[in-house]
């Protein structure tokens, strides 16, 4: 069992769609798990369908959102404080020295984050090469386990079968939740999995065809 | 925000008429536009707090959409697509232009104190 999870996603609602089923796994076995969230998600386009947000309210909504994600979930939040989009453009030597510290400090067995140049977000590529890079700065006796998530469309041909390959539909709607607590972000991004699905019959069955397996590949140091 | 205001956006623009002021314009069409669409192609441009001065402000209408250009001593700034306003916390002025979905396409945003954050 594991002693203690960390995810590392830049966004709010990263670990709604990409991880909660598995997230909430680990909290039904007891398993503490710590939310790293790297931005607040300030340079979303979804406003909420119909619109409530702008530009600039965005930013505390989504950080509201993010709080009541983590309170479905029950995990830890820490706030890593960059700018939506901007993370590529950071130091990554310097978000990785960060992240390291903080990684010491929680003593993780397992870190969940992007697969770094397969996660299609900027973002997402950044805090997962910085992520990645973390870890391997730490001392092998107190090196976690990371799990890293690939979403591009074609990442099962260019890195082959995820190691961790995890139906959770025990926790699906434990993770409908988790995304709805993004009120914001969800019902724009669930659309775009019906447009991009045409043979979904609705929105809860493209979601459950999309996002009903979490698959990560084990990083190899 | 609400549909755009012609009259009263074109007023406040003119507020702002040389004074220093902060500005935000950005365009996007997500980071993921190439990914639900392997056609398409990701661009978009952000500048956020950029201290400028103008001297003439207009805001024209096209049929439901709106353009905004600001003329500067050395320049332009302009935006195309705009289709909904906000007088937010009192003084600043947001433009923005969302697609059917409600999602920002375009933002042009007017302050005379810098956007937090
Ligand atoms: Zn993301």
């Amino acid at each position: 069992m594991e002693k203690h999870v960390v995810v590392i996603y830049p966004h709010p609602d990263d670990e709604a769609f990409g991880a909660a089923g598995t997230i909430a796994q680990f909290r039904a076995e007891g398993v503490p798990v710590t939310y790293l969230c790297g931005t607040l998600g300030e340079m979303g386009r979804n406003m909420g369908a119909p619109p409530f947000a702008n530009r600039e309210s965005l930013p505390m909504i989504r950080k509201q959102e993010l709080q009541n994600a983590c309170n479905v979930l029950d995990i830890d939040l820490k706030m890593l404080g960059y700018r939506d989009k901007t993370l590529e453009f950071e130091d990554r030597q310097e978000i990785a020295k960060r992240l390291k510290t903080m990684l010491e400090e929680i003593k993780p067995s397992l870190v969940i984050t992007h697969y770094p140049g397969h996660a299609v977000h900027p973002d997402h590529n950044a805090l997962g090469a910085a992520a990645v890079e973390a870890v391997g700065l730490m001392d092998p006796s107190i090196r976690p386990t990371v799990w890293a998530q690939a979403i591009t469309n074609s990442f099962m041909e260019d890195l082959g079968k995820p190691d961790i390959i995890n139906d959770i539909s025990p926790y699906f709607e434990k993770k409908m939740d988790t995304i709805k607590a993004h009120k914001s972000q969800a019902d724009g991004i669930l659309g775009n999995f019906k447009k991009a699905n045409k043979l979904a019959k609705d929105v809860q069955d493209a979601a459950k065809q999309r996002l009903g397996i979490e698959r990560f590949y084990i990083w190899e140091f | 925000m609400k549909p755009i205001d012609i009259e009263n956006a074109q007023q406040m623009l003119e507020s702002f008429i040389n004074k220093e002021v902060y500005v935000h314009v950005e365009t996007t069409n997500g980071a993921y536009a190439s990914h639900f669409n392997e056609k398409a192609y990701n661009v978009g441009v952000f500048v956020r707090n950029a201290k400028v001065t103008f001297s003439q402000a207009k805001i024209v209408r096209d049929g439901n959409v709106y353009r905004a250009g600001l003329k500067m001593p050395m320049g332009w700034i302009y935006a195309e697509g705009l289709t909904d306003w906000e007088i937010y916390e009192y003084d600043k002025l947001l433009l923005a232009g969302h697609d059917r979905e409600g999602r920002l396409m375009v933002a042009m945003q007017i302050s005379e104190t810098p956007f937090d954050y």
